[in-house]
């Protein structure tokens, strides 16, 4: 009987094309920056991905720590989980956000980076509260431990799908008030506006490229995939780069490569090298899992899936719909990159964007990673799924995983899930073709 | 029913229980139907400006989840099973027709579940109001004020847009006057549960508290008023049981069971973070001046802290708890928070760590507004007041 | 023959179904699953296999047709015979087994009284195999791993008492072996089986078949008829490893509408409740799945959850429905956490609820949350089809009725006595598909 055994496949290297090394170059640098912090006299501000405001802090000279990336580079080296159960030790609830737990459980146990280095305590906590409560909480646990001066900075949400002047307003007047005065407090350096204006007018060049490789999804095939490539793609400029020659340099450079391969008429490059044929086009919402990250990615490259657009891609800034950073009104506009933000988006904002990219990108359908972390993203998706369904006549699907918290991921039920939607999609396709 | 002068507390406590279980919400309805033109508009825990849905010639109508006798079908076919149960059972009690009546929904700014909500409540009930009330975290009267008072303007127009009338400053004072009053007789019950507790139990203090988010404000103070008055004069038998502080309930409501548990355990409890928004502001909110201005001012500077909230001062981050412990002399806080509560779970820790340093006994669970087990927390408040009892003793 | 072969490998048990070039179901199989996958699927597909032998034999003596009731009575005394030729069989291979355990070291000081005392339990189990398999006997399970093992354990524990040797080594040689057995692939000639099966008929009841012309030769003929295994679709849930190659393996979810689809063509939503997992799939007139949600990873409301609660009660699965149908007055219970099950119930036995009561609220509690699911994957709008496992439990079936018709109005509800091969059906025309078109 034709009973075969699959043969067990040997992990091997991850391979990288020259942008992911570039950045992971970046990314290092930065990590040692910070470890050396104190030594080489600058002062360093904790601050959140979304609404972050890398060129005002580099406007004090201070060295930008965000939190949740270093939980995103302990999960990835898989040191999350044991930072979690610590802070569960701590008396953290096993039902609160895992980013959270891993940044203080990393703490507790001696606060030693990503490069094994101990990363230095913050001068300065910016709380940018910008599409996520959990920020709020996550910023006053810290500054018990810290106790360093905490910013509050507050973005309104969204709600009626629109930027009002009394947002802005708002926005603008904490910063002059309230942000900029502590900040200049805390660093001790004069605030000057036309070097705000020289930063933000790097910021613009850079986020053209990224909207450039991200919207290069829409060739077929797609020669980068929006979701687990996007995410290093998303690295800098959601990160400390923001502002930098060293971004305007990575994003160039990064799209030169994509426009090599849209060219040469190639697919994305995986952890196990080039995609095999694209078989389908997916548009993923909802953060990933970084626990299992390579693995995760493998059930979607083994089958031939790629995702074309992704909305995580757009949590640290929404550039695809037109908006730059602008220098000629920096402080309006950074209130409206923290506004424009995609968690700090409503729901009915969600799902228009979502169905927006699956037509655009011409995609088989939605696939929804559902984070057990992550209410901003998570509470609602069941109804977004429902709703992009309806309106692209897509099909859609949806997994569960954790950000950081291996137990939450389930490879044989993430993997039974993904593979029963794409058979469906290829189902309905013979079934279309028959019709 | 209460135009019998002398109710009783259980004649009172009777009809707060019918409205409480009432998940058609009859009264709001017939009150609705009384004058045509009249709005519903319902809000979700914590606080929302029920004062300007009065003056907009409305009934606030709180919507506080299912509770234990809600069978939740389709809510939780929105939600997943990490997320907790108060939007649900909302879903569910749209879906199924029960708030058909409602003419808006206000979502104020408690966690990213609620905030959330508020969008989905937009794409599913297109014909309804639905806004969402973004709270400031920044306390200063010309920063986060200002904002406040731009949400509150917003707030007027969207509520004038489901009247068709304008909202008059007149109105407005007319009607923080009416919930003055109706905070101030919240505070009186408060102030004689904390000096008499065998005389108001919790769960009456509550279901009194919950009567009034389904009726006119204007009821609601009588009906206080008869409650106190009843409760005054009478005698209840003095139990010997341990005064603490609960903590954790300030959106999905515990099940009525729960408090009943707390108190069968021999607990009393003299101070607590039920509903709210019946006492949001710690004192009178101002008649003088513009009334928005007034709400606003005592939103930032004279109202509750509670987890949802930023505590802008490190140095004060709890004492608000501490506070309460020492002047309702409790002798220690029961943390019952909510399963899957990101504002609350977060939050415990930091409060668990003032409360150590202030040397105030504690301890904590979670519930679920639909929980069926008991046991436990009979249990562990059970052992809770022994051990309070054992702790002052020695 | 062309035949094709779908197996549906579950946490429970592993199902086949045979399909002929017409579409036609000739045989289905279904065995205990086990540690290796791969035997499992061998043993459902041979089962298969078996039954679809006498799917043959029933089409090549007309057993259908009036005035071949003793050709009934001989197929009847032929399987049961078949049966039991299979389980002295395997009861041989097991003792054989077992001895081979002896030698080990952990048995070294017993051995000898051991080998005495276990070759009396075979000799007894050998001994009253017949009986099992008589006419009308009633066996609580046909799989070889529950009989062997409950009659195993009831004469062991006399046996090792005369023989005065350690009742617990007896039964621990008897649970080494046991995986052993039922983890090799299946063997032996399945025609030599059949003739020996045939003999015993015949020995038995000589004159079983007077009268009827030529049953032999048919028989034989029958057994000619080559059972060519054209193509294997697999398909189970995605936690086992499936032991096929890729081209081979369908997502069960498809293979459920599928399935579901050539059982009612009208069906529209899939219930399946099965041990670990519930499942609420829509399909099309043609059985392309449209959409399906599962329950997340918490395994609240799943089958497993009354195999807790029977556990708890101390009482057999197939028992809980029956008793809940008593109840008057369901209890509202509204957590399906498998965790607290025992927890909750105990609490509430002690406040003095009902039993019946108790179990008709937890029976409502699982069909709500399948109700959700199935609102999830887009609710109900044509007939309605409920598989697995809970669909055989009556009270479970009883308040699905009751919440579909509350929120989706009459709709025609199907449950097939097959249901438990749905996914195998599903899988077998897949199969078929993919040499037929």
């Amino acid at each position: 009987m034709t009973v075969i055994s699959r043969p067990k496949a040997k992990p091997a290297d991850a391979i990288k094309d020259a942008s992911m090394a570039k950045q992971k170059e970046m990314v290092n640098a930065h990590y040692d920056r910070l470890a050396s912090a104190r030594e080489n006299g600058e002062k360093v501000a904790a601050t959140f991905v979304p609404g972050n405001l890398n060129e005002l802090l580099m406007c004090f000279d201070l060295v930008n720590n965000l939190p949740e990336v270093n939980a995103i580079q302990n999960g990835l080296r898989r040191q999350s989980g044991a930072f979690v159960m610590e802070a569960e030790k701590h008396g953290h609830s096993e039902d609160v956000c895992t980013y959270v737990k891993s940044d203080i459980g990393m703490m507790a146990k001696g606060n030693i980076g990503p490069n094994g280095k101990k990363l230095p305590d913050p001068d300065v906590l910016l709380l940018s509260y910008t599409g996520c409560f959990t920020f709020m909480k996550w910023f006053e646990l810290l500054r018990k431990e810290y106790n360093c001066e905490t910013i509050m900075f507050q973005t309104p949400y969204m709600a009626d799908g629109k930027i009002t002047k009394d947002m802005i307003a708002y926005m603008v007047k904490q910063l002059k008030q309230d942000v900029i005065p502590k900040l200049e407090r805390v660093s001790g350096v004069k605030f000057d506006i036309d070097r705000l204006r020289e930063y933000l007018k790097k910021s613009a060049k850079a986020e053209d490229d990224l909207v450039a490789v991200l919207q290069s999804a829409k060739n077929k095939p797609s020669p980068i995939d929006a979701y687990f490539g996007g995410i290093y793609y998303i690295g800098p400029i959601f990160g400390a780069f923001r502002g930098t020659d060293a971004a305007i340099d990575y994003y160039r450079f990064l799209r030169e490569e994509v426009e090599e391969r849209v060219r040469q008429g190639k697919g994305p490059v995986t952890p196990d090298g080039d995609m095999g044929k694209e078989r389908y086009r997916l548009v993923v919402e909802g953060p990933p899992n970084y626990t299992n990250f390579r693995q995760f990615w493998k059930m979607f490259y083994d089958e031939g899936a790629v995702v074309v657009a992704s909305s995580y891609t757009k949590v640290g800034g929404t550039y695809d719909f037109g908006f730059r950073h602008n220098p000629d009104e920096p402080l309006e506009s950074l209130a409206e990159y923290c506004l424009n933000v995609y968690t700090n988006r409503n729901l009915p904002m969600r799902v228009d964007m979502l169905e927006n990219y699956v037509n655009e990108y011409e995609a088989d359908g939605l696939l929804i990673n559902s984070i057990k972390s992550c209410n901003s993203f998570s509470a609602g998706q069941l109804l977004i799924m429902r709703e992009v369904e309806k309106r692209t006549g897509k099909p859609a699907a949806f997994i569960e995983t954790d950000l950081v918290d291996p137990r939450y991921f389930s490879a044989a039920n993430v993997k039974n899930r993904l593979e029963s939607y794409f058979q469906m999609v290829e189902q309905k396709r013979a079934g279309a073709r028959a019709a | 029913m209460l135009d019998k002068p002398n109710s009783t507390t259980s004649d009172i406590i009777k009809r707060c229980e019918e409205l409480f279980t009432d998940l058609y919400f009859t009264r709001a309805r017939e009150w609705k139907a009384e004058k045509p033109g009249r709005i519903v508009v319902g809000f979700m825990p914590y606080y929302a400006p029920r004062e300007l849905v009065h003056a907009a010639g409305g009934l606030p109508l709180g919507i506080f989840g299912g509770g234990d006798q809600l069978e939740v079908i389709h809510g939780d076919a929105y939600y997943q099973s990490y997320i907790c149960r108060i939007p649900r059972s909302t879903v569910e009690l749209g879906v199924s027709g029960r708030l058909d009546f409602v003419d808006g929904m206000m979502f104020p700014s408690i966690c990213d579940v609620i905030r959330n909500l508020s969008g989905m409540w937009k794409l599913m009930f297109p014909n309804k109001g639905a806004r969402y009330i973004d709270l400031p975290h920044n306390f200063e009267d010309d920063l986060g004020g200002e904002f406040y008072v731009s949400e509150l303007k917003e707030t007027c127009h969207w509520l004038e847009g489901m009247s068709g009338k304008p909202i008059t400053d007149d109105a407005i004072r007319a009607s923080i006057a009416v919930f003055n009053e109706n905070r101030r007789l919240i505070r009186e019950v408060y102030e004689l549960r904390a000096a008499q507790p065998w005389n108001v139990p919790s769960s009456e203090l509550y279901l009194l508290l919950r009567a009034g988010m389904v009726i006119p404000v204007e009821e609601h103070n009588e009906m206080v008023r008869a409650y106190l008055e009843a409760a005054r004069n009478q005698q209840r038998p003095i139990k010997d049981n341990s005064r603490v502080v609960v903590c954790g309930a300030f959106c999905e409501q515990p099940p009525l069971n729960l408090i009943k548990s707390i108190e069968l355990a021999g607990c009393y409890i003299v101070d607590d973070d039920f509903i709210l928004v019946t006492r949001w502001e710690n004192s009178d909110v101002s008649l003088e001046g513009d009334p928005l201005t007034s709400l606003s001012r005592a939103y930032l500077h004279d109202s509750k802290s509670t987890p949802p909230k930023y505590e802008p001062d490190e140095a004060k981050k709890g004492l608000y708890l501490v506070d309460s412990v020492r002047k309702n002399r409790a002798e220690g806080v029961i943390f019952a928070m909510t399963s899957f509560c990101d504002p609350g779970l977060l939050e415990r820790p930091m409060l668990q760590a003032v409360l150590k340093k202030h040397d105030i006994p504690q301890i904590a669970f979670k519930y679920a507004e639909n929980s069926g087990q008991m046991q436990p927390i009979r249990e562990q408040a059970g052992t809770f007041a022994d051990s309070i009892k054992l702790w002052s003793g020695a | 023959m062309r035949t094709f072969i779908g197996i549906d490998l579950g946490s429970t048990t592993t199902k086949a179904v045979l399909l002929d070039e017409n579409r036609d179901v000739i045989g289905r199989g279904i065995t205990n699953s086990r540690s290796n996958y791969g035997t499992a699927a061998r043993v459902a597909s041979e089962e298969a296999r078996i039954d679809g032998r006498f799917t043959l034999f029933r089409r090549a003596l007309h057993a259908a047709d009036p005035g071949h009731e003793r050709v009934q009575d001989f197929l009847g005394a032929l399987e049961r015979n078949f049966r039991l030729v299979q389980f002295l069989e395997q009861l041989d291979d097991l003792e054989e087994t077992c001895n081979g355990q002896l030698r080990s070291e952990r048995f070294a000081a017993v051995a000898g009284g051991l080998r005495e005392a276990l070759s009396e339990v075979f000799r007894r189990l050998r001994a009253e195999a017949p009986e099992l398999y008589a006419p009308g006997a009633n066996r609580k399970s046909d799989f070889f791993r529950d009989i062997a093992g409950s009659r195993f354990h009831a004469h062991a524990e006399a046996v090792a008492k005369d023989a005065g040797v350690p009742h617990d080594i007896l039964l621990n040689a008897y649970d080494k072996s046991i995986i052993e057995v039922e983890n090799r692939p299946p063997g032996g000639d399945l025609s030599e089986k059949f003739r020996r099966a045939m003999a015993r008929v015949l020995e038995h009841d000589p004159h079983l078949i007077d009268g009827e012309k030529d049953v032999a030769q048919e028989i034989e003929r029958t057994l000619g008829v080559e059972l060519e295994e054209t193509y294997l679709v697999g398909t189970g849930y995605g936690r086992v490893t499936l032991p096929f190659s890729k081209e081979h393996i369908r997502s069960e979810i498809l293979c459920h509408g599928l399935g579901a689809h050539m059982m009612y063509p009208k069906t529209r939503t899939v219930l399946d409740i099965g041990g670990q997992d519930t499942k609420g799939i829509q399909i099309d007139d043609k059985g392309i799945v449209e959409n399906f949600q599962m329950n997340d990873r918490c395994a609240a409301g799943c089958g497993r959850y009354l195999g807790y609660i029977a556990d708890e009660m101390n009482m057999g699965l197939h028992e809980l429905g029956p008793l809940a149908m008593q109840s008057n007055r369901p209890a509202r219970i509204n957590s399906t956490c498998t965790v607290f099950a025992g927890a909750e119930l105990r609490d509430r036995l002690s406040l003095g609820e009902k039993r019946e009561d108790i179990l008709a609220g937890l029976h409502r509690a699982i069909i709500l949350r399948a109700i959700s699911i199935i609102s999830r994957s887009g609710g109900v709008t044509n007939e309605f089809t409920f598989t697995g496992g809970v669909a055989k439990n009556e009270a479970a079936v009883r308040e699905l009725r009751k919440l579909l018709k509350e929120n989706y109005g009459d709709v025609t509800i199907n449950i097939n006595p097959d249901s438990i091969y749905t996914g195998a059906l599903g899988a077998s025309e897949f199969a078929r598909r993919a040499v037929m078109s």
